[in-house]
């Protein structure tokens, strides 16, 4: 253990992490603050606002030598013995007067900036700048420049930080963006006729701390102090990265990636990014209803409650349809509700939607080609009540096999069914199915109940991604009028007692399924890893080593 | 008891009532000349709407609210929201979006108060940072739905095209003011600039290094 000294608090560390000045000052409880470092981009130490005095302690002597000179904390690795002081007039002036050249040359047009309220900036200068501007003070509106379908860049807001430019040539790979010009001139371009346009793009927005790249999605439609942040989930692929859902009075706005370093490390892709406005579709499944000889009759959730145990009751031989945009908790609870009604039934995986093939960037974020986010969850599930997980390609077999009188179907993508090959047959049996669905498709127009599903950002609820770690997300927004997520209804159905508690059902579970148990107890925001019991398992069991290992690849 | 506070109370007794006292005309007649005084004082009571009140300063009165235009007629607000965030009754309802004029980028595509919520504070027109909402003088606002009573753009720009003359805009006043005591060198705004935005420091720079090479 290494051991520094920050403004006179102790620290200790470990050598190996390679840390810097300013990871070493948080462990502090001190922010240092920062324009042009972030943590996951490599250090330039150009922007000057992270300017330390920096010392070593000589354990010789046991005298402290300090640099004559500032250093930036960004830049300065924490070794052994070094001593940082954050808080002195010298310290102070040096950042006082980083902030004053930036504002210099700078439009100061935060009324009609959508940065403001959480632009770096701002907060530094009334944190760290002069207490009044000592140049005349002269607003003006910045140059905008359109650099890419989905961004757009006000030239004279940027404070040449050069994240942006870092982030495209190591995170995406892409290179778009460069630094033209040379001092006061200086501004971030794209070559012509090579726009911004790569998959990683929207992540530019929020690395940038001013208000210089805006997102044309969310430009100038809210103020985001009215905004409210919730962690939630990516369910646009199978990598389920983290992601702040931004919503105010129940309408999303914006959703930003939320730090995983498991997962998504500080970036989301802009399919995760652009995908919410489907969740406020007024095309959405919105009334729950059954098939009645003269069309659809609507039912509310007490008499859906009512029709839906008596028809449960009434069939005696069930398939159930568990899609992988379930939560691992719904999907539960579907089975047993399922299981309960006929203990054979065949559970059967839903539809899971691939396209192309697995996207990795040369920064080492990966879009993957399963479009759906708990395949694995919902598998896992399955195997523990049926032990053969069947694809819902093999849907007619099964139901031809266990000669199913209803079906119960779940869906969720927000794309519909692809073309369904089995529709026909269901039609043909005139098999009654009760459908959980959020979009109205072929499917919906012919089965006996429609249930109205929520999204993932109105359902509580885990998923496990494709690397086995199981992420638990709370509810962002209230479903809209007539929607009953499938959790609570299936709660209901289940004849459970007060309102619907995905934490308990997930240590139910857990306490259950071997492969759920390392969800025991409670989950951290940044999900916990499954395959601690899969290791373990196959370590007990040395002989089924490759067959422990097919588990863990992708297909 | 020894608390403290026990020493502090002093107990009064009610002074009987002399026997004149006791057959109360005296206090009778006492009530009757406050009222026989305001019977033939001067009257304080305006006859609304025959007789109108005329606010002292109408500039600082806190009545109808009015949206500014700027030099080319445009609507002034630059959306920002700062008016709605302030508000403490809630009732500014903007929708924002790009402006379709080349030299501006944000401007309100609705901007709606409801007057029956507000409290007319003034505190929207204290935060307006482009001194684009303004409270005027008009206190006689009514409407026959509560609908109606909720102001739109347009009307609250008829408001300021009604208003614009007796009540002038309040940063015009000050620029006024302004060009009595100094020229305008800055001028707070945040239309186009008419001038490159360095300029100021450019040519300080370059007086500068005049200075510097003379002496
Ligand atoms: S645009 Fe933003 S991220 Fe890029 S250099 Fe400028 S301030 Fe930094
Ligand atoms: S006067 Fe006060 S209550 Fe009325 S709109 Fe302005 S801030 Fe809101
Ligand atoms: S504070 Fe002024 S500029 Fe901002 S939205 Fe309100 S009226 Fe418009
Ligand atoms: S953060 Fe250290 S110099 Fe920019």
């Amino acid at each position: 253990m290494a051991i520094a000294l920050v403004d006179g608090i102790v620290v200790e560390f470990d050598e190996r992490e390679k840390l810097n000045g300013i990871q070493l000052a948080r462990r502090a409880g001190i922010e240092i603050p920062h324009y042009c470092w972030h943590p996951g981009l490599s250090v330039v130490a150009s922007c000057r606002m992270c300017l330390v005095e920096v010392g070593k302690h000589e354990p010789t002597t046991g005298d402290i030598f300090f640099f004559p000179r500032l250093m930036p904390a960004c830049n300065i690795p924490a070794s052994d013995g070094i001593v940082l002081v954050t808080q002195s007039a010298k310290v102070q002036q040096a950042r006082a007067m980083v902030q004053e050249d930036l504002l210099l040359r700078h439009p100061v047009d935060c009324p009609i900036c959508d940065k403001a309220g959480e632009c770096y900036l701002q907060d530094y200068y009334f944190k760290y700048g002069h207490k009044q501007r000592r140049t005349p003070w002269h607003p003006f509106t910045s140059r905008r420049k359109d650099i890419g379908e989905k961004i757009t860049l006000f030239v004279d807001r940027c404070i040449m930080c050069s994240r942006c430019v870092r982030f495209t040539r190591e995170i995406s790979g892409s290179g778009e963006l460069m630094i033209v010009d040379r001092g006061n001139e200086q501004v971030i371009d794209i070559f012509p006729g090579f726009p911004l346009n790569n998959k990683l793009s929207g992540n530019v927005v929020d690395l940038c701390p001013v208000g210089a790249l805006g997102d044309k999605e969310f430009l100038y439609k809210q103020r985001v102090w009215y905004l409210r942040s919730h962690g939630s989930i990516c369910i646009e692929c199978a990598t389920g990265c983290a992601l702040w859902v931004d919503e105010n009075q129940d309408r999303i706005w914006r959703i930003r990636p939320r730090e995983n370093p498991f997962v998504n490390k500080w970036w989301i892709c802009n399919d995760g990014r652009y995908a919410y406005p489907y969740i406020h579709s007024p095309q959405r499944l919105t009334t729950a209803a059954r098939r009645s000889p003269d069309g659809w009759r609507p039912l509310n959730a007490k008499t859906l409650l009512q029709e839906l145990s008596a028809f449960l009751q009434e069939k005696e031989r069930w398939v159930a349809v568990l899609s992988p945009f379930l939560t691992v908790e719904e999907a539960y609870l579907l089975a047993r509700v399922i299981r309960q009604a006929d203990p054979r039934a065949p559970l059967v995986l839903g539809y899971v939607p691939r396209t192309g093939r697995d996207e990795t960037f040369p920064g080492g974020f990966t879009i993957a080609a399963e479009k759906c986010p708990n395949r694995r969850g919902v598998e896992e599930v399955i195997g523990y009540f049926a032990r053969d997980v069947r694809p819902i390609d093999e849907l007619p077999q099964v139901i031809h096999r266990h000669g199913a009188e209803a079906l119960w179907i779940t869906g969720g993508c927000r794309h519909g069914w692809e073309p369904i090959p089995w529709l026909e047959e269901i039609r043909e049996l005139k098999l009654p199915v009760v459908l959980q669905d959020i979009f109205p498709s072929p499917l919906s127009e012919s089965s006996e109940f429609i249930i109205p599903g929520a999204t993932f950002a109105e359902k509580p609820g885990s998923y496990v991604n494709r690397h086995h770690r199981l992420q638990m997300v709370r509810a962002a927004i209230r479903p809209p009028k007539g929607v009953l997520p499938e959790g609570k209804l299936l709660w209901q159905l289940e004849g459970r007692e007060g309102p619907y508690d995905p934490a308990a059902v997930l240590q139910e579970l857990a306490e259950d399924i071997v492969y759920f148990r390392a969800a025991l107890g409670p989950i951290p925001e940044t999900g916990v890893d499954l395959r601690v019991n899969l290791l373990a398992n196959s370590a007990t069991d040395a002989s089924n080593g490759p067959a422990a290992e097919s588990m863990t690849i992708d297909s | 008891m020894s608390h403290a506070g026990t020493k502090k109370i002093r107990w009064v007794n009610e002074t009987p009532l002399s026997p004149i006292e006791r057959t109360y005309i005296p206090l009778v007649l006492q009530g009757l000349t406050t009222t026989v005084r305001h019977l033939v004082s001067k009257k304080i009571t305006l006859q609304f709407p025959e007789e109108r009140y005329e606010p002292a300063d109408p500039i600082i009165y806190r009545g109808v609210h009015r949206l500014n235009r700027d030099a080319q007629g445009r609507v002034k607000c630059v959306a920002c929201f700062l008016c709605a965030t302030a508000c403490p009754a809630r009732c500014i309802d903007i929708v924002a979006g790009e402006s379709p004029w080349p030299d501006r980028e944000k401007y309100p595509v609705h901007f709606t108060i409801d007057m029956l919520r507000c409290i007319f504070c003034g505190m929207c027109e204290e935060a307006c940072p482009v001194n684009a909402i303004e409270l005027t003088s008009l206190y006689d606002l009514c409407g026959k739905s509560r609908e109606e009573m909720v102001f739109d753009k347009n009307k609250l720009l008829l408001i300021y095209d009604w208003t614009k003359d007796d009540e002038p805009p309040l940063m015009q006043i000050f620029e006024q003011e302004a060009i009595r005591e100094e020229p305008p060198e800055e001028t707070q705004s945040w239309a186009a600039p008419e001038h490159p935005p360095f300029d100021h420091v450019a040519e300080k720079a370059a007086e500068m290094y005049r200075r510097d090479s003379a002496g």
